[in-house]
């Protein structure tokens, strides 16, 4: 009897050993060799992300020339002054503006400057005397009586960082702080027409918070402009649909070095841009235009123009060699039956420039030939098209593409043509206040979305080329919101390009999309034969062994009772 | 950059991978030598490339890679099948075209893929790249649905850097889109022995593209000087001469520019029509053909055969082959044989493939003695496969491209080296050097070549299989440790069994 006792707990043992092994070993042996390579990612960080708060600082100088203020009141100068404001635009953005204004009064040659005769001088002079930072703003309050403005106009903006202000009256009696709030209005004013205005800011962060309470304005002016994007191709097409009767020559080249690239070089440090052209012959327009008797001449009605643009892109070519968004700008010469050719607004009116735009994919303009040869001329005619016409529309458009946006002055501004570099130092200021917030938002949608992803799917194989990728654009990222906060501006753009660029490449990495996917019945139908007969000998004998305890113990109290 | 002529699409792709010249070609069919003569512009059945890059290009792999990506966007074609497995570096077949004289060929990427179908979606971004489209010109005449319907279609474009005037003071890039078709009207019109623009294309011709210096058909009458063998219409005065391929031929030129060359009823519709049986075809003088020899699915046996078919020149040939590495090629098995004579090659350049990485490359510099048939056989061992290596369809087979012989022809007339000389497009694509001789290229057969292809749900077999036999080896072994053994008294024998049954039965005590 001992023996057989003997016999049984040695089965026992052996049964519990296997299992042992089995367990300890066996099961992280299988564990390790079936398990997905996944690189550390710093999810906290991008969870902080996820909730961003936005500060966004403005250095405002506010300089008071003479005869606008009393000695009294000068008194305490320089006086700085720092203005908050808060808004929560939804549960996970909030957006902080801190405009940090000094008041002083002007030097003897600011003083000099603004006695130039015109307000377009004395913005230049001003300019030469200092360089201001990008992303600040300088007003200089010019007394009521100064001839340097005409009578109606309260603020002049300048080409650069400048504004002028008319001062309103200001009754000798009051200390400095009366005068500086009722200055406030208006500094505020030229302050959202120089650097950002809170509707273009959260139309920026469009990428991350559903728009309901933006103005319609400000939503067109978004929805016009191109996406951010490290790059931009630009493309002039000439279409000739009729090479039998005009021979069309434009010089290109000079357009676009006279008239394109200075506004390009002034917006290099948002992005690079390349400048292609190319001449399409027999590329008609999708649309048969309408001979007007009236003005015997074809329209175009306004209602037509969307379906003009989709049969001329199938000629106009991608392109292959590289993967940035394309800006088109097509002038077409109508054939010679067809012209000429007027585009005609809503108001059946006829568009003085001839020519219309798209969102986000560029514009057309119709360029009429008809008048320069008579019926009896021989064909083709050579014709020589005006490029400073036709690149003062396109010029135009692409400011409008590129979200420079026409700014609606309040009344009594006026603001200064950017001249021949095509752009101000303030219009840029602008661009890079909502480019960069617009970077941010894409690029922290971009990184949380993909961290969700990688979250949710454990079977993809996260490299760590990957992993270098998310975090380079996590501390990008942190980087651009601080040197935001710390209003530098040129800084916090370029931060949040290289986020951006990071974290597009992270999100788009062929090697994500190498998912080592077996749908579970496959994975059980290869397991099941190995698996189930090894396991059921294992886990009788467990059952076994566990009810043979239990009932031992429960004889053994039977015996002591 | 700023495209008049010139298509952007191309010009891009050119400036930023630096290519200095490019070759492309696609063909469905085969071009039968022997029965057509030899091609003008010669290209393989399916696609082929070759690149040359500037020498300023460090990584040339890595530009080749993106480049037939970039290509096969634009062509429609599975060029992005290009990859390292399938590109060769010949040393000496192909030169450049243009201006210049690389002769580094690190610089040079060459590739085919036997196996690509050419259709329509092929045909339409080929018309795409000429300035007038299909709209005007002689493009008007390609509509796929004829096109197609034919015995051979091969459409190429052909970029590479020309000088732009007579005294070459700049540079000029030429693009060249060469379309080859044959039609075979005889049997496809009811036995009816003649053509016409309309019966072939379905459209006539009306003008010239307003954008071409030059727009010109030409018909080959050479054989046809008093009208005595077939008729055409509308007769043109306008005859030119060239010396194509070692011959001089008389073509009948039609000017589309010129408006009488359409007559009263504005358009153009040659017509061609028979009156005898046809004449012979010249003989080419170069010929090559390739076939695998041999049984089973172990080895094999390549034979190249090239034909020198002139009475009495010997000349040598540049033979180039690029061998999958799946094939494993037996170099000393090669053997170059000409009239049952050894012929040794003045030249030999082999490259031996390795597995995964790059196919073999073999160039020989073999002389063709006059009138005869040399054939350089090689012996193969075909590779197994990885199974996620085969194609969807593995029985099939694998294509292995085509041989490319090149060689410098003796001529029978003297050939013209003057390029100043107005000749028909077709007849200046390779420059020539020399009034003696001028350059042919042929391409054989493509190979299909059977491997040994496995069944391919054997891995989830095997893995039953051996789930099964590790199962039962497992459960033995573990019935044997945990079992309890016991002594157990043996049991009575069955005859005493019995015996107790029948006792039981009849009431009598039982036995022990």
């Amino acid at each position: 009897m001992a023996a057989l006792q003997l016999e049984k707990q040695r089965g026992r043992s052996a049964a519990l050993a296997i299992a042992a092994v089995v367990i300890v070993l066996g099961i992280p042996l299988w564990w390790k060799t079936t398990e997905t390579y996944r690189a550390w990612l710093p999810f906290s960080e991008i969870s902080e992300l996820d909730s961003l708060q936005l500060q966004l600082s403005v250095d405002i100088e506010v300089v008071f020339s003479r005869g606008t203020l009393t000695p009294e009141q000068q008194k305490r100068f320089p006086h700085s002054h720092v203005n908050e404001k808060e808004h929560q635009v939804d549960a996970k953005t909030g957006l902080r503006y801190k405009y940090e204004t000094r008041y002083r009064t002007a030097t003897i040659m600011e003083e000099d400057a603004l006695n130039q005769p015109t307000a377009a001088e004395a913005d230049l002079s001003l300019h030469m005397l200092s360089e201001s930072s990008c992303g600040s703003v300088v007003v200089y309050v010019i007394p009521g009586s100064s001839t340097l403005l005409p009578e109606d106009v309260k603020v002049y903006v300048g080409q650069r960082r400048t504004a002028l202000l008319r001062s309103p009256p200001f009754k000798s009696s009051w200390n400095l702080k009366e005068v500086l709030s009722n200055l406030e209005m208006d500094v505020e004013q030229v302050v959202s027409t120089m650097s950002f205005a809170h509707q273009d800011i959260v139309a920026a962060l469009s990428d991350r918070v559903r728009m309901t309470k933006v103005t319609k304005e400000s939503m067109t002016d978004s929805m016009r402009a191109i996406k951010s994007s490290p790059g931009y191709e630009i493309t002039f097409s000439l279409l000739n649909p009729d090479p039998k009767s005009h021979s069309l020559h434009w010089d290109i080249e000079g357009a676009v070095q006279s008239y394109i690239q200075p506004l390009l070089n002034k917006l290099a440090p948002i992005a690079n841009f390349s400048v292609d052209s190319q001449i399409l012959y027999y590329a008609v327009l999708g649309v048969n235009p309408r001979f007007d008797n009236s003005v015997s001449a074809y329209t175009l009605s306004a209602d037509s123009l969307s379906h003009v643009i989709n049969p001329v892109e199938a000629r106009l070519g991608s392109n292959a060699a590289s993967s940035n968004p394309v800006l088109n700008f097509l002038l077409y010469v109508p054939d010679a039956h067809h012209s000429p050719l007027f585009i005609r607004d809503h108001g059946k009116r006829e568009v003085p420039s001839n020519a219309f735009h798209s969102p986000r994919w560029g514009g057309i303009m119709v360029y009429n030939v008809n008048e320069m040869y008579g019926p009896e001329t021989e064909r083709p005619v050579d014709i020589n098209i005006n490029m400073s016409k036709v690149m003062g529309v396109f010029l135009a458009q692409l400011r409008l593409m590129l979200g420079v946006q026409h700014t609606h002055p309040p009344t009594g501004f006026v603001l200064q043509s950017p001249g021949s570099a095509g752009l101000s130092d303030w219009e840029l200021d602008r661009l890079l206040w909502s480019r960069s917030v617009e970077n941010i938002a894409t690029a922290s949608t971009t990184i949380t979305s993909l961290a969700q992803l990688l979250d949710q799917i454990g079977n993809i194989v996260i490299n760590d080329n990957i992993a270098q990728q998310v975090s380079s654009a996590v501390t990008s990222l942190q980087s651009a919101v601080a040197e935001l906060e710390a209003g530098n501006l040129a800084f916090a753009l370029q931060y949040s390009r290289e986020a951006i660029l990071a974290s597009e490449r992270a999100f788009f990495d062929p090697s994500l999309l190498h998912l080592l996917y077996f749908p579970d019945d496959q994975k059980f139908a290869i397991y099941i034969p190995l698996f189930l007969p090894m396991c059921v000998p294992i886990v009788l004998s467990l059952l076994k062994i566990v009810s043979e305890a239990k009932k031992r113990r429960a004889d053994k109290q039977a015996k002591s009772d | 950059s700023h495209y008049r002529l010139f298509p952007k699409s191309l010009g891009q792709v050119l400036s930023k991978f630096s290519v200095r010249e490019l070759h492309i070609s696609f063909t469905q069919g085969f071009w039968r030598t022997m029965q057509w003569g030899q091609p003008f512009i010669p290209s393989p059945p399916g696609a082929e490339l070759w690149v040359w890059f500037h020498d300023t290009v460090s990584d040339v792999d890595g530009n080749w890679k993106e480049l037939t990506n970039v290509l096969s966007g634009i062509f429609c074609a599975s060029l992005n099948f290009i990859d390292l497995t399938n590109t060769v570096q010949p040393s000496a077949s192909f030169k450049p075209l243009g201006l210049g004289n690389a002769t580094d060929h690190r610089f040079l990427r060459y590739a085919t893929l036997p196996r690509e179908i050419v259709c329509t979606e092929n045909l339409t971004p080929w018309k795409k790249l000429l300035p007038c489209g299909s709209k005007a010109g002689l493009a008007v005449l390609l509509k796929s649905e004829k096109l197609f319907h034919s015995s051979f279609h091969s459409q190429a474009v052909h970029i590479r850097p020309v000088c732009q005037d007579e005294r070459c003071t700049s540079k000029a890039w030429e693009l060249r889109q060469t379309l080859n078709v044959v039609f075979d009207l005889y049997t496809s019109g009811q036995g009816k022995k003649e053509w016409s623009l309309f019966k072939m294309f379905s459209r006539t011709l009306t003008e010239a593209c307003p954008l071409a210096s030059s727009s010109k058909v030409y018909v080959d009458i050479t054989d046809n000087p008093e009208g005595e063998l077939f008729e055409l219409s509308p007769a043109t005065p306008l005859l030119s001469q060239a010396v194509v391929l070692g011959d001089r031929r008389t073509y009948s030129v039609f000017d589309l520019s010129r408006a009488e060359t359409f007559g009263q009823l504005r358009s153009l519709n040659l017509l061609l029509r028979w009156k005898g049986d046809s004449g012979d075809m010249l003989r080419p003088l170069l010929h090559a053909e390739r076939y695998v020899a041999g049984f089973g699915l172990q080895t094999g046996e390549i034979h190249t055969v090239i034909y020198n078919n002139h009475p009495y020149r010997a000349f040598p040939v540049l033979l180039m082959d690029s061998v999958p590495w799946y094939l494993q090629l037996y170099i000393h098995t090669l053997t170059v044989t000409s009239k049952s004579r050894d012929n040794k090659p003045s030249y030999i350049q082999y490259q031996p493939a390795k597995d995964r990485h790059r196919p073999h490359l073999l160039e020989m510099l073999i002389q063709l003695p006059p009138h005869s048939m040399t054939e350089v056989t090689v012996q193969f061992e075909r590779a197994l496969l990885k199974w996620t290596e085969y194609t969807p369809d593995p029985n099939h087979g694998f294509y292995v491209g085509s041989s490319v012989v090149s060689a410098l022809v003796p001529s029978m007339v003297a050939m013209s080296t003057n390029f100043t000389q107005d000749q028909p497009l077709f007849s200046s694509f390779v420059p020539v050097k020399e009034e003696s001789s001028y350059f042919v290229r042929v391409y054989t057969e493509p190979l299909l070549v059977n491997l040994p292809t496995p069944d391919f749900s054997m891995p989830y077999n095997v893995i039953c299989l051996t789930c099964t036999v590790v199962a039962v080896g497992y459960g033995s072994f573990y019935n044997l440790l945990t079992r309890t053994f016991q002594v157990d008294e043996p049991s009575p024998p069955l005859s005493k069994r019995l015996a107790n049954l029948i006792r039981r039965m009849r009431g009598v005590p039982l036995l022990a």
